[in-house]
């Protein structure tokens, strides 16, 4: 599935009666089985973005198509994984994996599925434990099988390993790379994390400046598995934390 | 991460000091006990030893104990027991049935929410014996005029308490389930309300705490049955003893009314499993 972001904005009401701006004029396009990476500071809208294309929240101006057709509200095809761990607390493991799935009354092997998705997952043994057991890492990889188990065609990520350890996050890209060279699926994945990134995209798209828009998008061309150390990461790493700094001072000058 | 062998650990070192935390518990309350009867001896002796009042001695432990023990083998007892249980019962089912809807709409829907708390916030402070008149004016029989009672009683706590749980649900799960492509409906039946549970049951410990105050003065009215019935009666021949045994079953029935729905509570509560 492809994503067209025209002319989108974003503004949330103030208290006051003012209005604040968050994105301003974005145009982004998304072809199929891309994995963009969205890029950027704190507090920049990565979050609203993504949301957006979710079908979240509502847009203040501009059109989002996905497949050519305008939404305006949440489809199962695009699953959302939230910066917020949202596993519901009263179901165990198993039931929050299938809980979409019994939603949309998708039955059809639904028990071979699950069973699949909690052995690729590595969640073999704690079917029956309850979110509050799990570690971090553990919680994460539950919401990436909820939002597998239905095959979206699009996948959204907010910052889903900001909050892990360096090595369980590296196995937990590495694991996503691989499901989404199985799966074919577009990804659009939002991170401040430079490295990660470069590690994962095949585009990397930096969010920000005044007004928040998009800033600049780099294609990423390095094959899979990516190596950190290597010449080509190196120079991409040196472009875009270059660019961050002259937008950044830009608008401190301001 | 975790492995299953870390987390049979957590929980045996989780289970440890929950064995001792009981004994704990247990020892601190068999005390309470036992203070809680001193001072029974102490006052009973020092008001009812008095010229004048040998009368009351039945109120003093051992007599009072006694006649508690009489009662466990009266089938007029039980029978009471049992009529007290069940009024309480159907007067909160009602206004549960009444309360829960209400509160999850109350919940759900802000508008709705400011429109009713003024009236409820009234009508929740007007003391449920002061329907009694009304009751019994629009009730003929004196059980649907007690049912109405406890009725008035709980409702509210059921509401405000029900409207609170909706309103606390993480907005999270809802976008969650939203992006997952749940309906409006499964939006209600498959988050809100497994969220609320917890407050639910709340709401039904604070109805039933509220419904055992009201059901013994509503029991004096013109019926039969029930500890409120039989405490009135020990009253008039003068069973003192008996009146006191009375009083210590009406808060034994209570205590574990109340104690069973925190058992229930526990099972519901997700991050105590
Ligand atoms: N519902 C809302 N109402 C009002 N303001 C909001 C709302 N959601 C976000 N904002 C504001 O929009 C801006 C961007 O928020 P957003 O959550 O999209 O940032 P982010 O890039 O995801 O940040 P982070 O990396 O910290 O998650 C922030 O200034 C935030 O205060
Ligand atoms: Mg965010």
């Amino acid at each position: 599935m492809t994503i067209q972001m025209e002319k989108v904005c974003k503004r949330f009401p103030q208290p006051a009666g003012k209005e604040l701006s968050v994105l301003e004029e974005v145009d982004l396009s998304i072809g199929e089985g891309e994995f963009v990476i969205i890029l950027g500071e704190s507090g920049c809208g990565k979050s609203t973005l993504l949301n957006l294309m979710a079908g979240l929240l509502p847009l203040s101006e501009g059109e989002i198509r996905v497949n050519g057709r305008r939404i305006n509200q949440p489809h199962p095809s695009r699953a959302m994984i939230f910066q917020q761990p949202s596993l519901l607390p009263w179901l165990n493991v198993e039931e929050n994996i299938v809980f979409g799935c019994k939603l949309r009354g998708e039955h059809d092997d639904l028990t071979v599925r699950t069973a699949q998705l909690i052995e690729i997952m590595g969640l073999s043994g704690f079917e029956k434990v309850k979110p509050h057991e799990l570690s971090l890492g553990m919680a994460q990889r539950v919401c990436l099988a909820r939002a597998m188990i239905g095959h979206p065609q699009i996948l959204l990520l907010d910052e889903p390993f900001a909050s892990l350890d360096t090595i369980t996050r590296s196995h937990l890209q590495e694991e996503l790379i691989e499901f989404w060279m199985v799966e074919k699926f577009t990804a659009v994945f939002v991170t401040h994390d430079i490295d990660e990134a470069i590690l994962m995209g095949t585009r990397v798209v930096l969010l920000g400046g005044r007004p928040r828009g998009i800033l600049k998008t780099y294609e990423v061309n390095l094959n899979f598995p990516r190596d950190i150390a290597s010449r080509g990461f190196f120079l991409l790493r040196s472009a875009i934390l270059k660019k961050l700094r002259e937008s950044f001072d830009g608008y401190q000058r301001r | 991460m975790q492995t299953t062998p870390q987390l049979f650990q957590k929980r045996l070192k989780k289970l440890g000091p929950t064995w001792r935390y009981l004994a704990f518990r247990l020892g601190y309350s068999l005390l309470g006990i036992g203070l809680f009867i001193l001072l029974w001896v102490a006052v009973g002796y020092a008001l009812f030893a008095r010229p004048g009042y040998e009368q009351f001695s039945g109120f003093l432990p051992v007599p009072t104990l006694e006649a508690f023990w009489g009662l466990l083998f009266e089938s007029r007892f039980w029978m009471s027991v049992w009529a007290s249980i069940r009024r309480v019962m159907i007067g909160i089912t009602i206004a549960f049935i009444i309360g829960l809807p209400f509160g999850l709409l109350i919940g759900f829907y802000q508008k709705l929410q400011l429109l009713t708390y003024t009236p409820v916030q009234f009508l929740r402070m007007i003391s449920p014996l002061s329907w009694m008149p009304v009751a019994l004016l629009v009730f003929h029989s004196f059980e649907s005029a007690i049912y109405f009672l406890i009725t008035m009683a709980t409702v509210w706590p059921i509401i405000l308490n029900t409207a609170h749980g909706v309103s606390q649900v993480n907005p999270h799960w809802v976008n969650m389930a939203r992006n997952q492509g749940a309906q409006d409906y499964q939006l209600l039946t498959r988050i809100v309300v497994p969220a609320s549970i917890p407050y639910i049951l709340t709401s039904l410990r604070l109805a039933l705490g509220v419904a055992w105050i009201v059901l013994v003065p509503a029991e004096f009215l013109g019926i039969s049955s029930g500890l409120g019935y039989i405490i009135n009666d020990a009253r008039d021949t003068m069973e003192y003893d008996r009146l006191g045994a009375i009083i210590i079953a009406i808060g034994f029935v209570g205590f574990v009314l109340d104690g069973s729905i925190e058992l229930i509570q526990r099972m519901f509560s997700w991050n105590v499993a």
